[in-house]
């Protein structure tokens, strides 16, 4: 396989572990207002990410930074070009991972209540946005003949995003819930499964249509399978949530929004940002690639470390595997 | 259109948009480099002694530095974004160099130090107490190698090595990745970079012990907050020490590589032999030459170069050969700029250094300090030397200027050509208000548990019949 290949893989591996592991805190952070009817559940819901969030987020770095190496045309661009809607990210990933670590810092309850709304805002807004951002890199921008953006906000907010935004904001949700029905016990548990259930079955609507609307801009074969067996997942995963099999509920939601993902990216290959505008505009797994020199070492630092990063970041989320409820908060 | 008054450009705010969330960045990142470490071996010295005074300093120092930590995390993602969102020229210049050590940052170091953070902060009495220990640790050394990789990428753009330029593409290529991981600038920031953080971390410890051993005399916890004092001040003691040892190294390397930088620094506009060091120089307002300085013979020509009587370039020479070698243009940085930030790195430097010399100077043969005026020194101790990290930031990058890449890439040149005015001041405005209200949250915040004092840390009495299951959680969110 060629090295741009194996990057094109890694990269997309890269974004679908982020969107798995991130997905269900964002999910979480949705459902504070939802499902945290007081302190105490907040906190409870709060905690069951705790220990992982900050690690959850590293790999949209790891993301980032493989596309910088890899792809540097593809990174340039891809940043450049969608200026706005990351800025909004950046605003809300800055506001919500200081929350966690500030809200119970102080006593009051309008701390607390301000610091609940940025957790909330920070978790919805790249929900939606990143949705938005994905389906357009698959469905194209306007880009000139040197790979420059040439389009403007407006032709990021076209219909098959914003269905791609809401895609995105479904699948965490109920990623969010089943996590929740799976980490917590009691009241909070019951809660939650329940509206895992309500949510599952609304984005498995929204999520099918997203998906055939993708293969009808762009397929593959590949892509064709892993669009079905993505509904597949998540129809799976609905039938999983209704009987409280919450272990199987989850992994049926991770599935479904990695093979989701991955059809984005299956249907993408071999181009990275297709050009709606000048074709020799579009940017391609071989044109934005590095050096092979660069990919090769890139390729035997992830070789090395990946498997490293996997088992320690798998033995956490094995250390706090237990359930949590409102008993183990502590009453101040 | 020719101005005739202020005018500011989609280059110029990208510009100010990177000085200002970097340097902001910075605040925080030398106290999650030292106070990671220093947090550690506290933690280690209750384990070995079973002292409850260092599990005490633990936990109260760790929550300062947890307080910190997610700002530095949070501020950290939007540099890696910058590159490419205002800098996207520039990213595709370099990317096939510069974007390796940021992924291996990422995948080596910060996965390394936010795995084990959240390891450490919800593994108290969960962990067996070794491998928790062992977290912190882990942490600290993420947090350590991740400055490594970012210096490498950074020294890359003050000392392009191992790579060449492709004729066709006109873009930088790796061709020595071991050469880019051992740029001599690499080699020799990164300890100046360690021990600038370890004096400003050092300077925290100190400033809370100090505050608490005069405030609150009689205080049950007299010897942990007097051990806290000293033990700061002997790390600001050998970070400073290591400071200057490597900062007098890294002018020598300058002097070489950059030799602009140091004429800049030094506001040397004559090539001298020997060259004297300036305390002090005022230069004409066109900053082409000098009307007053204050020297002392020789010493410049001694730290640049290690000979009393070395040949020191100065800036208009360098302007001249610069003009004759990459074409007509000023690649003179902003002189009062360079000069002046060098002068307060030193300075404040220095100055916290002095301080932890009066702080261990009052408490000889167990003796308690009473001064007030100590006491007001310890409270601004901390914020020198994170000054001074500020300002060695801003010489080190103002320095290079008008390079982005040194010699191979003017600033200019590497901005986004997509991303308008509206759009870079959007970002640049919604950046600096929301860090503006976040230092100021931080900063209360830290105050807040600086004060409270160390925690106590007797085991709570857990009723015989409950499950550990609905044991409270330590140092939950």
């Amino acid at each position: 396989m060629e090295l741009t290949t194996v990057w094109f893989l890694l990269v997309a591996v890269l974004f679908t572990g982020y969107f798995i592991l991130e997905g269900f805190d964002f999910g979480v952070g949705m459902l504070l207002p939802v499902l945290g009817r007081d302190d105490r559940e907040r906190r409870v819901l709060i905690n069951t990410i705790g220990p992982v969030w900050d690690g959850n987020e590293v790999w949209l770095i790891t993301a980032g930074g493989a596309m910088f190496a890899a792809f540097p045309e593809w990174y340039a661009t891809l940043f450049s070009g969608f200026y706005l809607p990351l800025l909004l990210i950046l605003l809300a990933l800055i506001a919500r991972g200081v929350a966690f670590e500030y809200r119970h810092k102080r006593p009051e309850a309008s701390w607390k209540r301000r610091w609940d709304r940025a957790i909330f805002f920070g978790s919805l807004l790249p929900a939606i946005l990143w949705g938005v951002a994905f389906a357009n890199i698959l469905r194209g921008v306007p880009l000139s003949a040197d790979h420059e953006y040439v389009g403007g906000l407006l032709d990021l907010l076209n219909p098959y995003a914003l269905l791609g935004g809401v895609t995105t904001l479904g699948l965490f949700l109920t990623h969010g819930a089943v996590f929740l029905a799976l980490k917590t016990t009691g009241d909070i548990r019951e809660r939650a499964g329940a509206l895992a259930v309500k949510l599952g079955a609304g984005t498995a609507v929204v999520a099918v249509a997203f998906l055939a609307w993708t293969l009808s801009i762009r397929s593959s074969a590949a892509a064709v399978v892993l669009a079905v067996g993505a509904a597949l997942a998540l129809l799976g995963a609905l039938a999983a949530a209704r009987v409280r099999r919450e272990g199987w509920a989850f992994t049926g939601t991770a599935v479904a929004i990695g093979l989701a993902v991955a059809t984005l990216f299956a249907a993408l290959f071999p181009n990275v940002l297709p050009s709606t505008l000048d074709a020799a505009g579009t940017l391609t797994a071989s044109n934005a690639a590095s050096t092979p020199y660069t990919l090769k070492i890139m390729t035997w630092v992830a070789v090395v470390f990946t498997p490293i990063v996997l088992a320690y970041q798998g033995w956490t989320y094995w250390v706090f595997r237990k359930r949590i409820g409102v008993a183990n908060i502590p009453q101040h | 259109m020719h101005s005739w008054g202020f005018q500011v450009d989609a280059l110029d705010v990208a510009r100010w948009q990177f000085g200002v969330t970097t340097v902001y960045h910075f605040l925080f990142v030398p106290l999650t480099i030292g106070l990671s470490v220093l947090v550690a071996i506290l933690q280690t010295m209750w384990h070995r002694t079973g002292n409850p005074r260092y599990l005490k300093l633990t936990k109260f120092y760790g929550k300062l530095f947890l307080i910190n930590f997610a700002m530095g995390v949070v501020t950290g993602i939007v540099q890696e974004f910058q590159f490419g969102m205002n800098w996207s020229d520039y990213s595709r210049f370099v990317g096939d160099i510069f974007g390796a050590p940021l992924a291996i940052e990422a995948l080596v170091a910060f996965f390394l130090e936010s795995t084990f953070i959240g390891l450490w902060i919800f593994g108290w009495d969960r962990l067996p107490k070794r491998l928790h220990l062992a977290a912190i640790w882990a942490a600290a050394i993420g947090t350590n190698l991740s400055a490594y990789f970012i210096l490498a990428a950074n020294s890359f753009m003050q000392n392009p090595v191992g790579y060449r330029i492709n004729p066709a593409t006109g873009r930088a290529e790796l061709t020595d990745f071991f050469a880019v991981l051992t740029n001599k600038v690499a080699l020799i920031t990164f300890p100046h970079t360690l021990s600038g953080a370890f004096l400003v971390a050092g300077s925290l410890i100190v400033a809370v012990g100090l505050w608490h051993l005069i405030r609150n005399r009689g205080s049950a916890d007299t010897d942990a907050y007097r051990f806290a004092s000293k033990f700061g001040s002997w790390v600001v003691l050998i970070s400073s020490a290591m400071v200057l040892l490597t900062g007098d190294i890294q002018g020598k390397i300058m002097t070489e590589v950059q030799p602009m930088k140091m004429a800049a620094a030094e506001g040397l506009y004559t090539t001298e032999s020997p060259a004297s060091f300036s305390v002090l120089t005022v230069g004409s307002l066109d900053g082409s030459r000098e009307v007053f300085a204050l020297k002392i013979p020789y010493l410049l020509s001694f730290l640049g170069t290690g000979d009393p009587h070395g040949t020191v370039q100065g800036i208009n020479d360098l302007q001249a050969k610069y003009a004759a070698q990459y074409g007509a243009g000023s690649y003179t940085p902003i002189i009062p700029v360079t000069y002046w930030s060098f002068r307060f790195m030193i300075a404040l430097g220095l100055a916290a250094a002095a301080i932890a010399l009066l702080v261990l100077w009052t408490q000889r043969k167990g003796r308690t300090p009473r001064s007030r005026w100590l006491l007001r020194a310890g409270l601004v101790m901390p914020l020198l030397p994170l000054l001074a990290n500020s300002f060695g930031w801003i010489f080190t990058e103002m320095g290079r200027q008008p390079w982005i890449v040194f010699g191979e890439m003017l600033t200019r040149n590497g901005v986004s050509r997509s991303v308008s005015l509206t759009e870079v001041l959007t970002s640049f405005t919604a950046f600096t208000l929301i860090y503006a209200t976040l230092a100021v949250v931080e900063f209360k915040l830290l105050v807040r548990y600086a004060k409270a004092g160390v925690p106590d840390v007797t085991p709570q009495p857990v009723a015989d019949d409950t499950d550990d299951a609905e044991r409270p959680l330590a140092f939950a969110y």
